[in-house]
């Protein structure tokens, strides 16, 4: 827990909004649907803060808190990045017919 | 500089590198493998934090997390995927939201305005993108009615809600250890989500997805500022630039304003208003059957396929398809014009094709292919509706009138595969039908196609 909101978080957010608007303009809307897989493995980066919550052992409810926020980012981030290339994975420049 | 930073620093630039290769099919699984390893890397680093005293409770989310996330990513059908990003949707905001109710529970005392202002902006934030974006998969996944949910004076309930919860957050920012306003503000907000996507129905959905898409980025972005965590906030800050842009894509699409969206419940467009299209009822619509419509391709040089969200609900991709692949190897040029509300998400329709063994460069955005119809043959629309309906160009009354189509009625000839001539979602007539060069062809779209596929020849 930080005490106070440092001036420079301010200024990483807005930049890094305007890199990933820049970014995310030049993807395709042919991947607009693995984008959003993509994007919701890489917001499992939620996973960090929640490790250590669950780490620091306060109490019951910390714990048990801070477990629930665990799994659900871990979901996150393997299910989000083993879709992500599932989707990417069908995507071929030549039709292929495995059968 | 620790190394846990380091490491921090490490993964920010993989994501961003991996984001970026995604502007091209070619790159975009290495890139991905790459932001895996980035966060590989990030979360090996953060066990090493020294405020871990203990790592039982960490082992077992990580097995748990692990355990479930299997079986909701490797086995669940292209189709679905709109409710299972929704589902994520959910499991990340919620994850925010407890780890901002443990710092409020832990630190209430000692907690600072500027503090309390920030946990309260993610727990609601978080609450409601939980219990909308359940709402949001439990309505595309037929749990709920699709159909919208309202009730009389409901603009004025979601919007009183709204400002309690604005007033109760200020109070708490005055006085920050006041419990029992925390968790009432904590509750309304699980509530609100739900009011908010109550009124919403299933056609709108692609909108709603990328708004909590946006919504849960700007969660991550909060706990970040909360933890004084760098690398969060930089997620948090991609992740909802990527959700406001693809809702904005998805608000043009469909001819609805930011501010429609922004606000979304509360600016449901009144279908009931619409006014019958009272000249194109005493024309008829023309059917036709398998046969003549095989003459018709058999003589057509090029053909534009129409693919729309009932193709896939119908499971006819495959059987389209091979259609497609026939006509292909008898030399006709084949393309396939995806509009971006095809599906039920952003891209949607592209990756059903995908799995369908459509290659990409077969696939078309509206802007690619929209003066092309005019020099082709055949259009071929298969489950597709509204975004082909004239009627959004010059019908001032018609409730879709300004939305952007695909220009399906300017092809020489036009089939439509279609189980009846009910209209779609929108419920409104699509005069398409009743051009002259507009012929129907009446039945199951995986049926009619196969029966297609099967019988085509070329006759020169």
């Amino acid at each position: 827990m930080s005490t106070h909101i440092g001036i420079t978080d301010i200024y990483i957010f807005i930049l890094a909004a305007f890199l990933g608007y820049q970014l995310i303009s030049r993807v395709p809307s042919l991947l607009h649907t693995p984008l959003m897989a993509a994007t919701n493995a890489i917001s499992g980066i939620a996973l960090i803060g929640s490790l250590v919550i669950a780490g620091e052992n306060y109490n019951i409810i910390t714990n048990i808190l801070a477990f629930v926020a665990v799994t659900c980012s871990t979901i996150n981030v393997v299910g989000g990045f083993l879709i992500t290339d599932r989707i990417l994975k069908m995507f071929k420049k030549k039709p292929t017919h495995p059968s | 500089m620790s190394i846990i930073q380091f490491c921090y620093i490490l993964s920010a630039i993989s994501f961003i590198l991996g984001i970026r290769a995604l502007s091209s099919p070619e790159t975009a699984r290495r890139g991905m493998s790459l932001a895996a390893l980035g966060m590989l890397i990030a979360i090996i680093g953060t066990l090493f934090n020294q405020r871990i005293v203990s790592y039982q409770w960490i082992i077992a989310g990580l097995i748990t997390g692990t355990a479930l996330s299997i079986p909701i990513s490797l086995w669940v059908p292209m189709i679905n995927i709109p409710q299972r990003i929704a589902l994520s949707h959910a499991g990340g905001a919620l994850a925010a939201s407890l780890i901002g109710i443990a710092e409020y529970y832990r630190y209430r005392t000692t907690l600072g305005p500027m503090n309390v202002g920030i946990i309260g902006f993610e727990v609601v934030l978080g609450a409601l993108t939980f219990t909308g974006s359940l709402m949001v998969a439990g309505k595309l996944h037929g749990l709920f009615p699709s159909r919208p949910i309202t009730y009389k004076g409901q603009n004025i309930v979601n919007i009183t809600l709204f400002v309690i919860m604005i007033g109760m957050l200020i109070y708490l920012i005055l006085y920050p250890y006041v419990n029992f306003i925390f968790y009432t503000l904590l509750s309304l907000a699980f509530l609100f989500g739900v009011f908010l996507v109550a009124p919403i129905g299933a056609a709108d959905m692609p909108v709603v997805i990328a708004l909590f898409n946006a919504y849960g980025g700007l969660t991550g972005a909060a706990m970040g500022f909360m933890l004084a965590n760098h690398i969060q906030i930089i997620t948090g800050a991609l992740d909802g630039a990527s959700g406001f842009i693809l809702a904005i894509l998805m608000c043009k699409a469909m001819n609805r304003s930011i501010r429609n969206v922004l606000f979304g419940a509360f600016g449901k467009m009144d279908t009931q208003e619409q006014t019958a299209i009272s000249e194109i009822n005493d024309k008829q619509a023309k059917s036709l059957s398998i046969e003549e419509a095989l003459q018709f391709f058999e003589h057509a040089q090029s053909v534009i396929i129409v693919p729309g969200f009932g193709m896939a609900a119908s499971q006819a991709h495959h059987a389209l398809r091979e259609f497609a692949d026939k006509l292909k190897t008898n030399g006709i040029h084949v393309k396939y014009a995806i509009h971006p509300v095809a599906g039920r998400m952003p891209g949607h329709m592209n990756v059903l094709l995908a799995e369908a063994n459509v290659p990409y460069t077969d696939l078309f955005e509206m802007d690619e292919i929209n003066n092309e119809f005019v020099h082709t043959d055949i259009a071929l629309v298969v489950g597709a509706n509204d975004v082909t309906n004239p009627a959004a160009r010059n019908v001032k009354t018609s409730p879709i009138y300004g939305m952007p189509i695909l220009n399906v009625d300017q092809a020489k000839k036009v089939i439509v595969c279609k189980r009846s001539l009910n209209p779609g979602f929108s419920g409104i007539e699509n005069e398409l039908y009743f051009h002259d060069h507009t012929w129907l062809l009446f039945g199951d779209a995986k049926d009619s196609l196969t029966r297609l596929a099967y019988g085509f020849k070329r006759s020169w």
